[in-house]
């Protein structure tokens, strides 16, 4: 039975490189870095004393009063979905709620929220605990608050799978549109921990870089002198829509979301499958959804976090799952990596390498790896892009490909 | 302190909490129905006037608190 045709209508984010998605996708060709000095008294004790940071806080769209009910995770992800729910010509067009679903997932969700209260919980006693404290943690709020403010009312659903949740997120919607169960799901994920604690436990790992004297240059994916990645923190939410009912309320469609692939290693609960078997299944799975061959894929906005071990185990499952040709690059040398908001802003800079035929660069790519892809280093690179492929990999051996495709 | 002086923190109060035009707040207000406080925010300004006015607010007296004036003379009878 053929599937149901999915298309996207509408892109909304906010990121280290700029407050919606217009400022971002600018800065991306532009080649620009996101990632700066952590100057706060917290940070300096710590080994990682970099981040990418939001450009634009979210107290310039959220006033203040309800930002005192919002984690800065629930901040972004509503500050995202409003500009996607505008982008898509949603505002006030009289949708039908009951066929609205949510579909926003977060990788950690509300830790800073927990922190600071239990902060106050040691200090002053548990009178002082905010009664905001548990909507403003669980992992469900982003998702809830979005539905809630959008009126959605066909299921608001929160999928975690660590870096890997926004593309999980948004296969997640392209499953429930096909289900029948909505016509419209707003779709994407979300994270804001730059936070001592969680920098810390990544650090513990040796995942992230280190080099902090020089920020610009820390997130350096592929490149023989990468040393981890770079915490960052945003959100990205696109509007997915069944084909047929875009096109009845003459929706502009940026690109179809042809095909989806999740599968998991069964091999650790941190490292990479060193053979990428997980990964290349899921490309498969994604390529095979979409009735397409390895060979229509022109690009990839690959998941590439600049780390030392898991950047090459993807070029190699590429090569494998779909050919030499490919041209790669990874928008987080210029975002670092917003865990569980990256899949969701990666789909927008794939969808838009789409719509506008160019490949955003790799910055910091000046020492390539030996057997690296064909990677547009340093700066953007027009080409006509009618297929392209958005990879994410979580811990916990989650393993999520998207495949777009020219509407 | 006299009721207004009270009136006055718990505008300060209000509006910090749950962003109330500190002009709107009259002893005659209801805090749910004219003031738009929500049962989570109305906890937020107990516990913020028990430590401005110095009083103890039981959770079983909150009940009680319609209005700014019921608060006002709670308070007032407490302090």
């Amino acid at each position: 039975m053929p599937h149901t045709d999915v298309v996207v209508t509408g892109l909304g984010a906010t990121t280290p490189l700029g407050g919606d998605v217009a400022s971002t996708w600018d800065a991306m060709l532009a080649g620009r870095s996101g990632v700066g000095p952590l100057t706060q008294e917290w940070a300096q004790t710590l080994p990682v004393r970099i981040a990418a940071q939001l450009a634009v806080e979210p107290s310039e769209k959220i006033n203040r009063v309800k930002l005192r009910r919002l984690d800065r995770s629930e901040a972004v992800a509503l500050i995202a979905a409003h500009e996607a729910w505008a982008d898509a010509g949603l505002v006030d067009a009289g949708l039908d709620t009951e066929r609205l679903a949510v579909s926003v997932g977060t990788g950690i969700g509300g830790a800073v929220t927990l922190l600071a209260q239990d902060d106050i919980l040691e200090a002053s006693g548990p009178r002082k605990v905010s009664p905001h404290t548990v909507p403003m943690l669980m992992p469900n709020g982003p998702a809830a608050w979005v539905g809630l403010e959008l009126g959605a009312k066909a299921g608001v659903h929160s999928v975690a799978s660590a870096c890997a949740t926004g593309a999980e997120a948004i296969a997640h919607g392209l499953d429930i549109i096909r289900s029948g169960r909505a016509d419209v799901v707003v779709a994407g994920g979300t994270e804001a921990v730059v936070h001592g604690l969680p920098i810390a436990g990544f650090a513990s790992m040796r995942a992230m870089s280190v080099r902090n004297d020089d920020p610009e240059r820390a997130s350096r994916p592929w490149d023989k002198g990468r040393d981890g990645f770079v915490l960052g923190e945003g959100a990205g939410v696109v509007v997915l829509e069944r084909a047929e009912h875009a096109k009845a309320r003459g929706a502009r469609v940026y690109a179809r979301l042809a095909g989806s692939g999740i599968t998991s290693d069964g091999f650790d609960i941190v490292q990479p499958d060193p053979a990428g078997a997980g990964f290349v299944r899921a490309v498969r799975k994604a390529l095979a959804e979409a009735d397409l061959s390895g060979s229509d894929v022109v690009h990839v906005n690959a998941h590439a976090t600049s780390t030392p071990t898991g950047d090459m185990v993807e070029v190699a499952g590429l090569r494998a799952a779909i050919g030499d040709h490919v041209v790669l690059t990874s928008t987080k040398s210029m975002t670092g990596h917003l865990l569980g908001a990256a899949g969701a802003v990666e789909s927008i800079a794939t969808i838009l390498s789409i719509r506008d035929g160019v490949i955003p660069p790799t910055i910091n790519l000046d020492d390539p790896e030996d057997g690296l892809l064909d990677v547009p280093a340093h700066k953007a690179r027009h080409a006509d892009v009618p297929v392209a492929l958005n990879n994410s990999f979580g811990f916990g051996g989650h393993n999520v490909a998207l495949l777009f495709t020219r509407p | 302190m006299t009721r207004d002086e009270i009136i006055a923190g718990l505008a300060e109060i209000l509006e910090e909490v749950a962003g109330v035009n500190p002009d709107d707040v009259a002893e005659e207000k209801s805090f749910t129905d004219e003031l738009d406080v929500d049962s989570l925010s109305m906890v937020e300004v107990v516990v913020a006037a028990e430590e401005k006015f110095g009083v103890k607010i039981p959770d079983n007296e909150v009940q009680n608190l319609k209005t700014v004036g019921d608060a006002v003379s709670y308070i007032e009878s407490n302090a």
